[in-house]
């Protein structure tokens, strides 16, 4: 029942933003014009892994705020948040939700990993466990952008909350996955990324019990 | 047939020190039907949101009793229909999705959902325009498809809050045969100003005498 109920959440949600593209137009734009920017600002010169994966995370970062508020920001503007509430139970909503940007963000972020090796020739020496961080990274953004995305839907000031309000809570996670990324890219072996990976692995799992935990709260007003 | 209890016992409603109302009780069982009155902006629909449990109260407690057994809040939902201004469907969905998403999530099974969503289409001649977008509905389509989003699952309890809104004589009388329906099975509770909707229910509260 419940993961049948997030499916149609999850469901719902994709058709949905197929139909609108509500979301995705937005984002694609903002990523286009972030690479273009990086672009312009690298020009020919050759640029320190280090640097670049600053930058990378900066474009995927700032994507994911643009782009996950959207989800609940909608339901309470469109005022739909009250029949999703008569006709389900509380963990389906966050799951469903949490799926759909979990899509989107993955769909996003290898775009702009395509994109920003293009145009940068950013060197990856461990394939392998570059993609654990950045599948890993991106599980903790997703997790905390969706239960500040909650959060955020209720307030007045949604535009310049959200922001505010993840850049604490997403701190340690892009402290590590930043750190992360760049020694894998530097060709350190995956073995010696365990401590970031564990660190990496344990904000997800803390974040996501959490937001199912604190979710029924905040959905219930 | 299921028997149905909703009591609420002295709860308050204030938001940010301004009480909405205060010490407010009711007892119903099926078979009851009340109507709640008031002005613009005293409270009713506060009231229905905290009956439903859509918001909590600031003070005292609302329960639902399925067959003398309490149900959960967080249950609750699988009780209630609710028609009003603040509850939208899906613009971009078509009538049908929308019905078929929220059948789905009360776990109706297909066969059973496919028949009932036909049924109530037709009966609120919404039925030729139910692969459309509800973008393209009028007010008073969406207002027909709003009553069928509330009662498809046959509720216990059946909330109003002013349910003519947008609606022509078709959809008013719609509301009045429903309501009648209501009140042989379950509960009946009318948020409104309009004096036709009084005569829906046994019963009249004035929200102004719980300030």
């Amino acid at each position: 029942m419940l993961l049948k109920n997030s499916f149609l959440v999850f469901k719902k949600d994709l058709s949905s933003e197929l139909r609108t593209r509500y979301v995705i137009n937005s984002l694609l734009m903002f990523v286009l014009v972030t690479i273009s920017i990086i672009k312009f600002a690298l020009g020919d010169e050759k640029v320190d892994n280090e640097i670049l994966t600053g930058l990378l995370w900066i474009a995927i970062f700032f994507t994911s705020v643009s782009g996950l508020s959207r989800t609940f920001v909608k339901e309470e503007e469109k005022e739909t948040s009250t029949a999703l509430k008569l006709s389900t139970g509380t963990d389906s909503v966050i799951i469903g939700k949490l799926f759909f940007n979990l899509i989107l963000t993955f769909a996003l972020n290898l775009l702009i990993l395509i994109l920003f090796i293009l145009i940068t020739e950013y060197q990856i020496k461990n394939l392998s466990g570059f993609l654990v961080v950045i599948v890993l990274g991106n599980l903790g953004l997703v997790s905390a952008s969706t239960i500040i995305a909650a959060i955020i839907s209720k307030a007045n000031s949604k535009g310049t909350l959200y922001p505010v309000l993840s850049f604490p809570i997403l701190l340690p996670l892009l402290i590590t996955v930043i750190n992360a990324t760049k020694l894998a890219s530097l060709g350190v072996e995956t073995d010696k990324l365990f401590g970031e990976i564990q660190i990496l692995v344990s904000y997800f799992v803390v974040v996501t019990v959490t937001s199912l935990m604190l979710f029924k709260f905040i959905w219930e007003d | 047939m299921k028997s149905i209890e909703l009591s609420a016992e002295n709860i308050s409603k204030s938001y940010s020190g301004k009480i909405i109302f205060k010490n407010f009780s009711i007892n119903l069982k099926s078979g009851d039907s009340v109507s709640i009155l008031g002005r613009n902006g005293s409270g009713k629909s506060t009231l229905i949101k905290l009956l439903t449990g859509l918001i909590a109260s600031n003070k005292g407690k609302v329960i639902l009793k399925v067959n003398g057994s309490t149900v959960p809040q967080n249950l609750w939902y699988s009780q209630i229909g609710l028609i009003s201004p603040y509850l939208n469907l899906y613009d971009e969905l078509t009538g049908i999705e929308n019905l078929e998403f929220f059948c789905s999530l009360r776990n109706n099974s297909r066969d059973d959902m496919k028949e009932k969503i036909d049924f109530y289409l037709n009966k609120v001649s919404l039925f030729d325009k139910r692969n459309e977008p509800l973008k393209n509905y009028s007010s008073g389509m969406k207002q027909k498809l709003k009553l069928i989003f509330a009662i498809i699952n046959e509720p216990g309890i059946l909330y109003m809050d002013e349910p003519r809104s947008n609606l022509d004589a078709e959809g008013i009388d719609i509301i009045c045969q429903t309501a009648e329906e209501q009140k042989k099975n379950g509960i009946l509770i009318v948020a409104t100003n309009d004096t036709d909707d009084i005569q829906l229910c046994e019963k009249s509260i004035n929200i102004e005498d719980y300030k």
